[in-house]
């Protein structure tokens, strides 16, 4: 083959199939561009950088709306166009993958910033002069969270790991003139560029041993080598591990977390809503594609018996770093909940612990993988109900915390005292998702955690691993109650106590631009408790990754 | 699933009477009616408390209204008399988890459903004293009876552990805005034992759910479940390769009732799934309950609530853990039960005996009615636990469904006279501001007519002859005696334990030459509002005294069937009689041998050709019921 049919398949490749699946990144890029082009030239300065943003992700969200509807077997039927694209599509020559999951949390994504950049213009953060250089860099990090979402090669999880990093150490720093902001952003970056380096290294001893970094080719390799045993093998788990901490930077995971309270606290809240969604969706997509990648191959292994007890051996190994990381990041996230007093770094803990509930239903998705594939993608599908909800949940609660810090000048719990008598419409609003949080039903909250526990009940009938999973089960549960204590302290707080006397009179309602936006993100939190067939019929469709 | 072809009578009437209250707190809670018109929001909340009441009486006593001229009984109304499930309504719900709205009432749920609608009615006419945030108050008490109510109804697990749930916020609130001075710690302590036991609750349903699998029913018990409608469905779902779970009570019992059932066949940590359901559920249960050792939430909510939550507490909540046992632990985990019956008869009898201890030692009023509750419900944990269907060496369901009977009683009994002793404390709480039993006395001379009907309901609840409290108790305390006699001595005795603190605090409190203690002045005699509270919980307590019959009209036809049903899965999986209590563990090793006649059959017991008899023509659907409620 000469150099020019290489040429030629290649464009063709991308101009056909690449480029087509691959139109709400470009939407997200082009807008960027725009946004800064637009910075430059006079006339266009007037215009607010929100509204160009919102126009370029209202394309984005389109294109993955419509990328979604694609797929065999979606609810809703196919698109406009027709075009039925198959279940598992590699784009870039095995750089990227195009599948369900990809699909639904690319629009995850896209339907997060749609709701974002409202929030940020409600809470007036960024300011007008900094708009563009915000919404770019909230652009940048969420392009990079879509290619973590869809990444197939490892050289495309680095980049795009690090691509979603950046623009969040930048942003977090984005309150100039504040001390503990800037200290957030050192302090992110640092450790960022730490936990980067150890899964660079990760990445290169796996990719040393097995010759590959193409997913695929991994997991079909991977089994032989680790059935014989040995040396290789050792520096195989090595490397998986490094590229765990690497992943349990990103996802916040105990015990790489500290970076995540401290961030929090210093940065505005409509940063920590943006790591807390955004970055905390992309990491576990990123985590289900790399255990189900490995843990179930595409292709049969070459081996037989000795690759098939690799294969076991290594879903054993998932299984158990995941699940004790699970068990870890959930407990110490709740128990270090408790005795926060400042609202954002409570709900920075809340969000460890949250990722420790996903963990856990990770662990079920490793656990159930080749046993019978309509459990695993169950599993899956739990994770992606969950994230789903948790969007509403945790975009509501960082924007009612931006509304009250621009009503009360204060982020501390102690200062919402009595909110109840003045601002009743968002002290019900906070009660809904705090709940939600918790998860009671009939919230929405209630509905992922009953999933995913779902998902590990049967991984205990199912798989291999039944005693960690019953471990898991109960320290899920009783995670649950000890949660109970201090999301409900916040709410005791906001009714019970009796106001504080430097409090502004005027009340916080719901009838405002704001108050509609807190009203939009708490109804689906109260809506999906109770009708999840649709949100489920999609997340089951994510699910079918595996088979 | 598909929807039910069948005709839904009941659909609107029950979905009114659970939902119709949570309708009105969201139409309150929007900004229709200022705050300021509070006397508008207590009759709406009370109007709606009453319209729900009425619509459930319409349901259980069709021919009262049909004595008043609303012409005869329609399909839609509870047939009393008739065991199994009546009135179902089925929608679906979530498709792709067998999730739906599965409603339905019985013998066992119709009269509890009743009780609650009636007490909702008396605390939200007891609510008028309340004077804080009067709308949100009615907006969480309204959502509260939605829940209490739900709870009662509800034939799918997921549908029933939402329901549960949904009570615990409001409650939470109800106690933590408006209660005593310990509210706050009273109202955590209350969530945070109920969330623990619910999440046990949890982890049983999930695993009973995935463990479940509807193609080992027979078209029959599917059709009786409400699973399918028709025998054609019934076969479609038995041809499928993959299994089909449910949630599904009705079918989880008839699952576990199976000689082959899915649940004992699993072990866990060597003990059977079945075992461990039992437990988990269990525990959710008796937190409720309550019983000692879970019991010291129930003190503390009581006395920090304000009255009306204090009696919707004693009167409905504690009825659920009882419900729960009744309907979700013995029917799908009956292996459980019959493993763990010593466990669920000794915790009743020491919750019995130390809760009229502890009654003994309070000096607080409303305390000590708090700690009689606890006492009260261990006779009903009792009743329920008392697996006398192999009492000994022999075979007798008759004596366990007096058990049972007395403990249905005795729960609707105490919902009656607690809520009333609680309303009593309250009246006089009211209007001297302290509860202490020594400082009172003399109240006799000052109000008569409350004093009156305050005595008669202590007396109920002391368990006199002629009230209330005396039938069940009784009951109880006779079939126990089949299944350990140091039970039945015991809680024999305990009476005389609770005449000792009920007299004592008769005597410190309504006898005695004039009341000295503080506010002696505020002694006014009772408002009509507060008769028209007082009287009717007077009426029912002497009513259900000198007729039983009743409230046995419903609740017995249901409870022997299920006690026959359970009965006779015990000669069928246990042939040879198993030791009274058996230890923790010894699981069925004998569930495989073929069904065997028991040799040591006596004559008063039915003979076992009448009990499968009985069976058989309870799990025959066309005789109207099916097995499995």
């Amino acid at each position: 083959m000469d150099l020019g049919s290489i040429l030629t398949s290649t464009l063709t490749d991308t101009m056909t199939v690449s480029l087509p699946l691959f139109r709400t990144e470009l939407a997200l890029a082009a807008t960027i561009v725009l946004l800064l082009v637009c910075r430059m030239l006079p006339l266009a300065r007037r215009l607010d950088s929100a509204f160009i943003a919102l126009g370029g992700i209202a394309f984005a969200t389109w294109f993955a709306w419509n990328d979604l509807r694609g797929l065999p077997g979606a609810p809703w039927g196919t698109p406009a166009d027709g075009v039925v694209t198959p279940l598992r599509q590699e784009l870039f020559g095995g750089l990227l993958l195009f599948d369900p999951l990809t699909a639904y949390v690319r629009l995850l994504l896209a339907g997060f910033l749609a709701l974002y950049v409202p929030f940020t213009l409600a809470s007036g953060i960024p300011d007008r002069e900094d708009g563009a250089d915000f919404y770019a860099m909230v652009l940048g990090g969420a392009l990079g969270m879509c290619l973590m979402a869809s990444a197939n090669h490892l050289l495309t999880v680095f980049l795009a790991v690090e691509m979603a990093s950046v623009p969040s150490y930048a942003l977090s720093a984005v309150l100039k003139g504040r001390k503990a902001a800037s200290e957030a952003g050192l302090k992110y970056a640092v450790y960022g560029a730490g936990a980067a380096g150890i899964m660079l290294y990760g990445i290169s001893l796996v990719a040393g041993v097995l010759g590959t970094c193409h997913l695929p080719t991994m997991a079909v390799e991977l089994p032989a080598i680790v059935g014989e045993g040995g040396g290789r093998t050792l520096v195989l788990a090595l490397g998986g591990l490094m590229i765990a901490v690497g992943l349990s930077f990103k996802l916040s995971a105990v015990p790489f977390h500290f970076w995540c309270p401290d961030v929090f606290e210093g940065a505005a809240a409509e940063v920590g809503a943006f790591l807390s969604v955004a970055s905390k969706a992309a990491a576990v997509a990123l985590l289900v594609r790399l255990v189900s990648g490995i843990g179930e191959p595409v292709a049969e292994a070459a081996g037989g018996p000795v690759a098939a007890a690799g294969l076991a051996a290594t879903r054993q190994f998932m299984v158990f770093v995941i699940a004790v990381l699970a068990a870890v990041t959930c407990t110490l996230g709740n128990l270090a909940a408790y005795g926060q007093t400042n609202m954002k770094r409570l709900l920075a803990y809340s969000t460890i612990a949250h990722a420790g509930y996903l963990m856990i239903g990770a662990a079920a998705v490793a656990a159930l993988l080749g046993t019978r594939p309509e459990a695993a993608q169950r599993a899956v599908a739990a994770l992606a109900f969950y994230l789903g909800t948790y969007l509403f949940m945790n975009l509501g609660a960082f924007a009612i915390v931006a509304l009250l810090r621009n009503r009360l000048r204060s982020e501390e719990i102690a200062s919402y005292a009595g909110l109840i008598r003045s601002s009743p419409g968002i002290v019900i609003a906070m009660a809904v998702v705090l709940v939600s949080l918790i998860g009671l039903p009939p919230l929405a909250g209630f509905v992922a955690k009953f999933l995913v526990f779902s998902s590990v009940v049967e991984a205990v009938r199912l798989s291999t691993a039944q005693p960690l999973m019953l471990v898991l089960l109960v320290v899920g549960g009783l995670n649950t109650v000890i949660s109970l204590f201090y999301y409900l302290k916040v709410l005791k707080v906001m009714t019970f106590d009796p106001p504080g006397d430097d409090r502004p009179s005027e009340p916080l309602s719901l009838v405002s631009l704001s108050g509609a936006l807190v009203t939009g993100l708490v109804v689906p939190v109260a809506a999906l408790g109770i009708f999840w067939s649709g949100l489920y019929a999609c997340a089951r469709l994510a699910g079918r990754i595996v088979s | 699933m598909t929807p039910d072809a069948l005709p839904q009578p009941a659909l609107w009437p029950l979905t009114l009477i659970v939902f119709l209250p949570a309708f009105v707190a969201a139409l309150l809670s929007l900004p229709i009616i200022p705050k300021a018109r509070e006397e508008a929001i207590r009759w709406i909340a009370f109007a709606t408390t009453a319209v729900t009441f009425v619509l459930s009486l319409w349901m259980a006593w069709p021919g009262l209204f049909a004595a008043l001229g609303f012409g005869a009984a329609g399909p839609a109304q509870f047939a009393i008399g008739e065991a199994g499930m009546q009135a179902v309504v089925k929608k679906p719900w979530i498709p792709a988890f067998g999730i739906e709205y599965l409603l339905g009432v019985d013998g066992i749920s119709m009269p509890l459903v009743l009780l609650t609608t009636f007490l909702s009615m008396l605390a939200s006419a007891a609510s008028w004293p309340i004077t804080k945030h009067v709308k949100a108050y009615h907006v969480l008490f309204l959502l509260l009876v939605t829940g209490m109510v739900g709870v009662f109804v509800s034939l799918d697990f997921f549908l029933f552990y939402v329901f549960w749930e949904v009570m615990l916020l409001p409650m939470y609130f109800l106690i933590g805005i408006w209660g005593g001075p310990r509210r706050e710690y009273a109202a955590i302590k209350f969530f945070l034992y109920t969330l623990l036991g619910s999440v046990l609750m949890l982890i049983a349903i999930l695993m009973l759910y995935f463990t479940s699998d509807l193609r080992m029913l027979s078209p029959e018990q599917l059709i009786a479940a409400r699973v399918v409608p028709d025998a054609a469905a019934a076969a479609e779902m038995a041809s499928g390769t993959e299994p089909v779970h449910t949630f599904n009570l009705l079918a989880l019992a008839a699952l576990g009732q199976l000689p082959n059932s899915p649940f004992a066949a699993l072990e866990v940590w060597g003990m059977s799934l079945e075992t461990w359901a039992f437990l988990l559920l269990l525990i959710g249960f008796v937190i409720k309950v309550p019983v000692v050792p879970v019991h010291t939430w129930l003190p503390d909510a009581h006395v920090e609530a304000p009255t009306p939550i204090s009696m919707i507490l004693a009167g409905v909540l504690l009825k659920l853990g009882g419900y729960g046992i009744l309907r979700i632990c013995y029917p799908i985990c009956p292996g459980g039960g019959l493993t763990l019956a010593w466990l669920v008869c000794g915790l009743g009898v020491v919750s019995m005996v130390y809760g009229a201890f502890a009654a003994l030692a309070q000096t607080d009023f409303k305390r000590m009615v708090a700690y009689s509750s606890v006492s009260h419900m261990g006779y009903v944990m009792l009743g329920l636990g008392v697996w006398s269907a192999v009492a000994g060496n022999e075979f007798r369901w008759d004596a366990w469904a007096q058990g049972v009977n007395g403990a249905m009683f005795q729960m609707l009994a105490h919902g009656i006279s607690s809520a009333g002793m609680f309303f009593m404390v309250g009246v006089l709480y009211d209007r001297v501001h302290h509860r202490d039993l020594n400082r009172f006395g003399g109240i006799f001379n000052r109000m008569p007519v409350y004093a009156g009907l305050a005595v008669a309901i202590f007396f109920a609840g002391l368990g006199l002859p002629g009230l209330c409290g005396f039938i069940g108790e009784v009951l109880v305390t006779l079939s126990a005696w089949n299944y350990s006699r140091v039970f039945a001595v015991v809680s024999a005795f305990t009476v005389i334990l609770t005449a000792a603190y009920i007299l004592w605090a008769i005597q410190r409190v309504y006898l005695g030459a004039e009341y000295t203690g503080p506010h002696g002045e505020d002694l006014v005699p009772m408002t009509r509002r507060e008769l028209a509270i007082a009287a009717p919980l007077v009426f029912l307590a002497i009513l259900f005294g000198v007729a039983p019959q009743t409230l046995f009209a419903y609740v017995t036809p249901t409870v022997n069937q299920q006690v026959q049903t359970l009965a006779a899965w015990t000669r069928e999986v246990r042939p040879e009689a198993p030791p009274t209590q058996p230890a923790l563990g010894t699981a069925r090793s004998s569930r495989p041998q073929p069904p065997r006649e028991s040799p040591r059959v006596t004559s008063e017991q039915p003979a076992p050709d009448q009990v499968s008899a009985a069976t058989r023509e309870a799990t025959d659907p066309t005789a109207g019921g099916g097995t499995v409620n």
